[in-house]
């Protein structure tokens, strides 16, 4: 394990011909092609995790002419920025994706929400789809896929809120169950995955499962791409095996003097130096939909957590009470904690109210702001009290 | 007919008039007429047979769906933490002092507007902005000058 380098690696960005994998579906039966993702044990690359070829699975076996395939754009997550680059250099794959899962689960209709701030690529990802619609019609494959923009909201990153969001209104999450297979887009069943999610389904029909599985951990299969930001020589976009830790990826990625990775955005967790060696980025250590940002010690972390308070503040959809006075409030208690305006003692109120926030929140949002509060908070307990 | 009026009814005909178009047109006018004001609101209200409050409602839900008077060039300087981090302090006041307004404010001849936003998806090129749709990385503070020099002269 220690020798072990980073592992690079080249499957989303390479130049698999969406066309073959696209005549190799049609040959499949649905079931086949889900059972190929479920032996791939691809898991979702927005975040969450869950296991794609099981959301097939269960959107599959949902009874019901009309389905549907959403294609989850909305990249909102501070420090990340893959998706936007996936859009722009392999935006055929993303399509094939999305008409790969619309054959395997019985939909016919797809629908990709691109986040507002990447509307300068629509122009473009709409003369590759109308070249990827006409090439669905020489194969005889019925499945059509529209654009929705969003308009600057985070919140519209959470599934439900999305579906809120192309239905017409506020993005506000709803309640959960149903889930999207059972009740998703227009009430329909509804499977929604990640931009990245997506074209690793077409890679893995491509490259068969076993290829993908071999690489990553057991419980992180595969590669990731990560957007990797902040106190680095080298930031950009890497696609990188699973199953590092802290301390390969600071070795490769930091500046020499990296005192803490904050991994998977203002919604992940601090990883500070001490922990670097223990900690695995993948699901059964630190998980992230890819965003990695790293911290020199000239770095002021109060200024981080208060930039994640204010951005949480402003995010929040403000429906429940939980989230919507607790970001308030965590924002407002750090600040005067840090004036000298309140005891010092007070920080651990404020831990208290945000694992309150996660039991009680209603959506994904409320319930994570505490990932970051508390392990910032945590470790770097001085730089937010002097 | 006016002139938002005879807009939003062309946008009514082209996206169609059921729920799920109210956010491409409001989309669409914003994009056309950099806000939505009250009175195009109520017709899009009226077109799509809804209350104007639930258009209210909606549009006032997204930051992009300005309520309020924006300029025809609404700069957006990213917030969050790694552009922070790479100088946007720097970025900002640098165009507010070229333009003479500050963050949230719109220039006198309502060509400008300045926002804060958060993360844009140009962490690793920061600090990073949007001027309308289109962005701009790697910013300086010679860099931005230029740019604004430009827009100036449009
Ligand atoms: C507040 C919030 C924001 C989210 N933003 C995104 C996002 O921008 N992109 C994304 O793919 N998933 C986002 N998600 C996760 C989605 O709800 C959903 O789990 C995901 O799109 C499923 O796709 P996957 O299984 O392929 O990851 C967000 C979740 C929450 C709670
Ligand atoms: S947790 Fe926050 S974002 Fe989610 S529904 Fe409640 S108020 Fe809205």
């Amino acid at each position: 394990m220690k020798a072990q380098k980073i592992k690079r690696v080249d499957l989303i960005f390479d130049s698999t011909s969406t066309k073959e994998v696209l005549v190799k579906a049609i040959k499949m039966k649905p079931e086949e092609i889900i059972q190929e993702v479920l032996d791939s044990g691809l898991r979702g690359r927005g975040g969450a995790g869950f296991p794609t070829g099981l959301k097939w699975k269960y959107a599959a076996s949902e009874k019901g002419a009309v389905k549907y395939i959403v294609c989850n754009a909305d990249e909102g997550e501070p420090g990340t920025f893959k998706d936007r680059q996936i859009l722009e250099d392999a935006p055929r794959k993303v399509y094939a994706g999305m008409a790969i899962a619309g054959r395997a689960i019985g939909a016919k209709q797809g629908y990709i929400y691109l986040r507002g701030e990447y509307r300068y690529l629509l122009f473009k990802l709409m003369e590759e789809l109308v070249f990827f619609h006409s090439r669905l019609k020489e194969l005889g494959y019925d499945f059509n896929i529209q654009f929705r923009m969003g308009s600057g909201a985070y919140i519209c990153g959470e599934e439900s809120a999305l579906f809120e969001s192309i239905e017409g209104r506020r993005g506000e999450p709803r309640n959960k169950p149903p889930f999207p297979t059972v009740s998703g887009l227009f009430g329909k069943p509804t499977v929604i995955n990640n931009v990245e999610t997506l074209v690793y389904t077409v890679e893995i029909l491509d490259h068969g499962a076993k290829h993908f599985k071999e690489m990553g951990t057991s419980d992180s299969r595969g590669s990731k791409v990560f957007s990797i930001s902040g106190d680095t020589p080298k930031p950009g976009i890497y696609e990188l095996e699973l199953g590092m830790t802290v301390e390969r990826f600071v070795e490769e990625f930091g500046d020499g003097d990296t005192k803490a990775v904050q991994v998977g955005g203002a919604s992940g967790f601090c990883v500070p130096r001490k922990k670097f060696r223990e900690t695995i980025i993948g699901f059964e250590g630190v998980p992230t939909g890819g965003s990695m940002i790293l911290f020199n010690s000239s770095r002021s972390m109060y200024n981080l957590l208060h930039n994640y308070l204010d951005f949480f503040d402003e995010e929040s959809c403000g429906q429940c009470a939980p989230c919507r006075v607790g970001c308030q409030q965590l924002l407002q208690g750090v600040v005067s904690v840090k004036a000298g305006e309140k005891d010092s003692r007070y920080l651990d109120e404020l831990v208290k109210l945000a694992k309150t926030m996660k039991i009680a929140s209603k959506c994904g949002l409320g319930q994570s702001v505490g990932n970051a509060f508390r392990t910032i908070v945590e470790h770097f307990r001085e730089e937010i009290i002097y | 007919m006016p002139d938002q009026e005879k807009l939003v009814k062309e946008l009514a005909d082209k996206h169609g008039r059921k729920r799920e178009f109210l956010l491409p047109i409001l989309q669409e006018l914003v994009y056309e007429k950099n806000y939505l004001t009250d009175e195009s609101m109520r017709y899009v209200a009226k077109e799509l047979n809804i209350s104007a409050a639930d258009v209210y409602g909606t549009a006032s839900f997204y930051t992009f769906l300005d309520t309020e008077l924006r300029g025809k060039y609404v700069i957006r300087v990213c917030k969050t933490i790694s552009c922070s981090m790479k100088g946007k302090d720097e970025i900002l006041h640098v165009i507010c002092d070229t333009l003479k307004i500050d963050v949230g404010e719109t220039t006198l001849d309502k060509k400008f507007s300045l926002l804060a936003t958060n993360c844009i998806g140009w962490c690793h090129k920061a600090p990073a902005m949007l001027i309308n749709d289109i962005p701009f990385i790697e910013l300086t503070p010679s860099k931005v000058t230029k740019i604004l020099q430009d827009y100036i002269k449009r």
